[in-house]
C-alpha cells in the first residue's frame, strides 16, 4: 500500500493536502511559497537593474526562493526518475484523449505530449508559439499580475486577498481563450 | 541552514508536482476543457488546507523560525494589473502547460526543452519590468 502511494500517481486530494501545507510551512521557514517573483530575481542577476529600477532590489531577500525552485528541479529529477512505475501514463478522461486526437496529438502517454515537447517541435512556427510566445506571456503576464498559480491562487487566496481571487479569474479567461479558440488554430494546419 | 531547509521543501514541492500530474500539458488541457475534476480538486484542497492552518497559526501565534509573525505577503490592491496581467498568464499556461513552478520542475523532470519557455519567461519578467509604467495598474 505505501508503495503503492510512492510510485503510483497521486489522487488530487493527496497533492492537495500536501501542497495546502506546503504554504505555511514556508512562512514557517522564514520565506513564503510563490515562484515567479524568481524571473525578475533572475532578470536582476542577469544586469535588468541597469536598464529599469523595477529590478533593482536586494537579491539577498530574494535567495531563499531561488533555492526553492532549485529544490524544485532536484524534486522533478527525484519523481521522474525514481518515483514512478513502468509504461507510466496520466489517467486522462476519455473525452480528453478524443478532443487531442482531433487536435492531432495522438501519442498520450507519458506525463507530456512527446510531439510538443521536443527539440523539432520548437523548429515549426506552432512550437515557437506554444513554447517560446507562451514562455514570454507566462514571464510577462505573471509578473504583471504580480503574481502567478502559487503566490495568487493558493497562497494569495488562502490568506483571502481579494487581488488573488480576481488573478486567477483572469487566469483561467486566458486559458479558456487559449484552449479553446487558439489552440486549434495554432495546431490544425 | 535556512536555506538547506528550504531547498529540501522545494524538493518536496517538486516531487508532489510530479506526483499529482499538475506538471503535465495534458492535466492542464483537461482542466481547461472541463473535462476533469482532477486539477480542480488538487487547487482546492490546497487552498482550503492553508487558510485553515493559516488561521490557526495566527489563532495560536506561532512564529517563524526567524522569530517573525507568520504572515503572507500583502497582494497590492492592483485590480486592472491583476486581471490583464491574469489573462496574459492564462494563454501562456495553456500554451506550455505550465505555470513558473512546472517550468523548473520539467526541466528537473527531463525534459531539457524547458529552457526554452523558461528563458523566454525570463525575458517576458523583463519586458514588463521595463514597459510596467505604461501598463494599466
Amino acid at each position: 500500500m505505501m508503495e503503492d502511494l510512492l510510485f503510483e500517481p497521486w489522487p488530487w486530494y493527496v497533492s492537495g493536502t500536501l501542497l495546502g501545507v506546503l504554504v505555511p510551512l514556508m512562512l514557517w521557514l522564514g520565506s513564503s511559497f510563490g515562484v515567479s517573483g524568481n524571473l525578475d530575481s533572475i532578470c536582476s542577476i542577469l544586469g535588468a537593474d541597469r536598464f529599469s529600477d523595477h529590478f533593482k532590489f536586494n537579491l539577498k531577500d530574494r535567495i531563499p526562493s531561488l533555492v526553492f525552485i532549485l529544490g524544485g528541479v532536484f524534486g522533478g529529477f527525484i519523481a521522474a526518475n525514481y518515483l514512478t512505475i513502468e509504461n507510466y501514463s496520466v489517467d486522462l478522461s476519455p473525452e480528453t484523449i478524443l478532443s487531442l486526437h482531433g487536435l492531432g496529438i495522438t501519442d498520450a502517454s507519458g506525463l507530456q505530449p512527446g510531439q510538443l515537447f521536443n527539440w523539432q517541435f520548437l523548429g515549426t512556427v506552432p512550437g515557437v508559439i506554444l513554447l517560446v510566445l507562451g514562455g514570454f506571456m507566462i514571464g510577462f503576464g505573471s509578473r504583471w499580475a504580480g503574481g502567478c498559480t502559487s503566490g495568487h491562487s493558493i497562497t494569495g487566496m488562502s490568506s483571502l486577498q481579494l487581488p488573488s481571487l480576481v488573478a486567477t479569474i483572469g487566469f483561467f479567461i486566458g486559458g479558456l481563450i487559449a484552449t479553446h479558440f487558439l489552440l486549434p488554430f495554432i495546431l490544425l494546419p | 541552514m535556512k536555506n538547506i531547509r528550504i531547498l529540501f521543501a522545494g524538493t518536496v514541492f517538486g516531487i508532489i508536482m510530479v506526483k499529482s500530474e499538475a506538471v503535465s500539458w495534458f492535466r492542464i488541457h483537461e482542466m481547461f476543457s472541463f473535462q476533469s475534476f482532477h486539477m480542480y480538486g488538487i487547487i482546492c484542497t490546497a487552498v482550503v488546507v492553508a487558510a485553515v492552518l493559516l488561521h490557526l497559526l495566527k489563532y495560536f501565534r506561532v512564529r517563524n523560525l526567524d522569530g517573525g509573525e507568520m504572515v503572507s505577503p500583502t497582494r497590492p490592491r492592483l485590480y486592472k494589473a491583476a486581471m490583464l496581467g491574469g489573462v496574459v498568464f492564462g494563454i501562456g499556461w495553456a500554451f506550455t502547460g505550465a505555470c513558473p513552478g512546472p517550468l523548473f520542475v520539467n526541466l528537473g523532470a527531463g525534459y531539457g526543452v524547458m529552457i526554452v519557455p523558461i528563458a523566454a519567461a525570463v525575458l517576458g519578467a523583463f519586458v514588463q519590468g521595463l514597459v510596467r509604467r505604461h501598463l494599466p495598474q
